[in-house]
């Protein structure tokens, strides 16, 4: 057909993937972290951590998301988020200035004395503590965010793990930005 | 409004009396008994169907219908479930819903117990809310939220669940003030009114565009906005193509009106979205179905983007000026806008509908005619002559979906109902039912093929019982016709599972229900079965047309293709040979 002899493309976007950290306010309503997850889940989205707590507001939680995706989806994801019923904020910080936190329990074989003496140095560097002992492991207590965390599991990985539980990311847009933009919180 | 003590059931029934319901659809059973025993005494309708979905679709099409929330009452486990593919046919199209569901007795929850389902797990991605009753206390409030979240917004159904035992106590109960309604929800606050730099711009763009086309989806009829449409477009003269769900909000009579867009648009409608500068979407979300390849739908365009869901916008398709707003209230603020200076006249316009009328002229809708055989396109000109273009047509999923969206020229609004988004099969019988309850005074056809009618055939009974006179034409060619169609067009016309020609004879089957069964085999009877059928008033009937075995719905974009793809029309013997790919 003539009409139809050029071919004529839309400009695509372009495909960005990378980790965001989405804050979301919520009623702390049960089934709201179902709703949550489920938007990530139908999508085929893995979330890389979540984490849930109450606020000083009476009935509202605060959830804390750090998902790895293309940008296109997140942005719907969160479009999604919005819509929830139960949701009465949704940010997504990763390009504000924040803090993020996270806090690790790791159960370290100690071998001998000189890994315990290795261990110990390792944990006052990273600043952690060792909250609990046994006669051949450390069990270390350790905050801070994931690029902290992990350089110190990478360190402490030729001693042995036993055991590790994390978090998941807390994260906070910095009181400045929040002044600066005029976002509140 | 001051306390007073009621038991659970009553409730239930109280606050549907205060939201104004005046018909319910569902089946009891076990765990919904109480309230079933409170809807006994109900001052409103209440319509005992044959299957919870036929059910949910009936309260579905009356929501279509009228604009009114639709109600659905069932029980819970295998009652509950039944609610899901009607469910998530509203959530597709935005239709509001509440539906209630019996839920066991709260200290079973959780045991496995008799008809026990995750109701509420199970629905929650295809409604725009659900809720689960815990507390008799929040039973009012819930029920206030559940229809005002159904209704407000972009619209979709909403379900709660009521445990069996709340149903039976007896509590405090007043309804709930709307002020005291708002307070609860304050997650939610649809923007609806459009933000007024944006309006500018997209005046600014309608102005200077010189290829402008209008591409109005179901948002238009949720909204009550046809009136504004029609002004719009007679104020810029810019021609409108609408969406399958958008039929009825642009009087498809009129010069401007393109038809449908999409994989069976019409051709002109496809060729001026495919070569147009500016595209104005009001209330469409760019389906799949309607845009094809994305990268090559309207590829030259600026895209204007109507719509109350901000994920709506730029899901699929990046446009440049969105529009978060009720399409109703923005498009009042965007005529004044234009209003507000004269349009000036340009050539490239005038040249740009000389063009789209070309197209129009090259290849208008039209099929092969034949006095030997019944085209089905044939028959759904002859529902349309009949009914003098009046009728509501509710259609079930399939070929004869397509042809009833395309031969049927539809004029107002709630006129044309049918599954758009999740194209759910057996849907268009029931929703005429539930239609015609709620316009008694309009002719109500249900257009379905012998695939789709079989599926909720069950619900003739319910049809007869309550004498609702809805006409039901079968456009009956012994195939699965547009599974048919596309192995025929992609699988090499190896037609697996789709034949099937062994099936009721549904004259005597409409007979058996108490229905009336008529029939046409050649297309000299069409006419005269039609005129028979519209004498009928009491009771249900129903017209086997058996129709030409092997029509194809054309045009045709087969999916994710471009539109540079369209096929555009048969021509000689075999639609297969001769189906030509353009471009």
């Amino acid at each position: 057909m003539q009409e139809f002899k050029v071919v004529k493309t839309r400009p695509e976007p372009e495909k960005k993937v990378g980790k965001h950290i989405i804050t979301v306010k919520v009623q702390h309503n049960f089934g709201v972290l179902a709703r949550i997850t489920g938007l990530f889940a139908g999508r085929g989205y893995n979330i890389e951590s979540l984490t849930v707590g109450r606020t000083h507001e009476p009935n509202i939680a605060r959830i804390t998301i750090v998902v790895d995706g293309e940008e296109r989806v997140v942005e719907q994801i969160i479009k999604q988020l919005r819509k929830l019923i139960e949701t009465l904020k949704v940010r997504d910080i990763t390009e504000l200035p924040h803090i993020e936190r996270e806090l690790a329990l790791i159960k370290i074989h100690t071998e001998n004395d000189r890994a315990r003496d290795e261990i110990m140095r390792l944990v006052n560097i990273f600043r952690g503590k060792v909250v609990d002992v046994s006669q051949d492991s450390y069990t270390v207590e350790i905050t801070g965010d994931d690029e902290k965390i992990e350089a110190f599991i990478d360190l402490i990985k030729p001693f042995g793990v036993k055991e590790m539980a994390r978090t998941g990311t807390l994260a906070m847009v910095r009181e400045s930005a929040v002044a600066k933009e005029g976002v509140l919180d | 409004m001051q306390t007073q003590k009621k038991r659970g059931a009553d409730i239930v029934v109280d606050v549907l009396v205060a939201e104004g319901v005046d018909t319910i659809f569902g089946l009891p059973g076990g765990a919904i008994m109480e309230v079933y025993d409170a809807l006994f005494d109900a001052p409103f309708r209440n319509v005992l169907t044959r299957h919870e979905q036929a059910a949910c679709h009936m309260a579905d099409g009356y929501a279509r219908a009228t604009g009114k929330v639709g109600v659905v009452i069932a029980t819970s486990g295998p009652g509950a479930t039944n609610l899901v593919t009607g469910l998530a046919t509203a959530y597709m199209d935005s239709i509001p819903l509440v539906a209630i569901t019996g839920q066991v007795p709260r200290h079973y929850i959780g045991t496995d117990a008799f008809q026990e389902a995750d109701v509420i797990g199970i629905t929650r991605p295809i409604t725009k809310h659900n809720f689960l009753v815990t507390d008799i206390k929040d039973l009012p409030l819930i029920l206030r939220q559940a229809f005002y979240i159904a209704r407000t917004g972009r619209p979709g159904p909403v379900l709660v669940d009521i445990p069996k035992d709340i149903t039976q106590q007896v509590s405090e109960f007043r309804i709930p003030t709307d002020d005291e309604l708002r307070e609860s929800l304050p997650g939610y606050n649809p923007h609806t009114e459009g933000n007024p730099v944006q309006i500018k711009k997209a005046a600014d763009l309608i102005r200077k565009a010189t290829k402008p086309v209008i591409y109005v989806g179901g948002g238009v009829i949720l909204s009550e906005a046809a009136e504004e449409v029609y002004k719009l477009t007679k104020l810029t003269n810019i021609p409108v193509t609408t969406t399958n769900m958008g039929k009825g909000s642009f009087p498809e009579t009129d010069p401007l009106s393109l038809h449908m867009l999409g994989m069976h648009g019409t051709y002109y409608a496809n060729m001026a979205v495919y070569n147009c500068d500016l595209l104005i979407a009001i209330g469409a979300r760019f389906d799949d179905r309607v845009t094809g390849k994305i990268t090559e739908f309207a590829p030259e365009a600026k895209i204007i983007h109507i719509d109350i869901d901000p994920a709506s916008i730029s899901k699929t398709i990046t446009v440049d000026v969105p529009i978060v707003g009720d399409v109703k209230t923005v498009l009042r603020k965007l005529i004044k806008e234009l209003e507000n200076k004269p349009i000036e006249w340009l050539q490239a316009r005038e040249n740009w509908l000389r063009q789209i009328q070309e197209w129009r002229e090259k290849h208008p809708l039209s099929y092969r005619k034949s006095d030997k055989i019944i085209k089905p396109q044939a028959v759904i000109e002859e529902i349309y002559n009949i009914t003098s273009g009046d009728a509501i047509i509710s259609a079930g999923v399939g070929q004869h979906q397509m042809w009833a969206a395309m031969f049927y020229k539809y004029s107002y609004p709630r006129q044309f109902l049918n599954s758009g988004g999740l194209g759910t099969m057996g849907f268009g019988f029931p929703a005429a039912v539930g239609a015609k309850m709620g316009r008694p005074d309009k002719t109500v056809f249900a257009i379905e093929g012998d695939g789709s009618f079989i599926m909720n055939i069950q619900d003739l009974a319910t049809a007869v019982q309550y004498r609702v006179p809805v006409k039901i034409a079968i456009i009956n060619n012994g195939f699965l016709g547009m599974v048919r169609q596309w192995q025929q067009f992609f699988y090499d016309s190896r037609y697996a599972s789709v034949c099937i020609s062994v099936q009721p004879d549904f004259v005597k089957l409409a007979e058996a229900f108490g229905a009336i069964g008529l029939r046409a085999t050649k297309p000299s009877e069409v006419r005269e079965v039609l005129q028979k059928a519209m004498e009928i008033n009491d009771r249900p009937v129903l017209i086997d047309f058996v129709v030409d075995r092997e029509e194809n719905v054309l045009p045709m974009v087969p999916a994710g293709k471009s539109y540079r793809e369209m096929i555009v029309s048969p021509k000689q013997k075999s639609e297969a040979e001769t189906m030509y790919l353009v471009g």
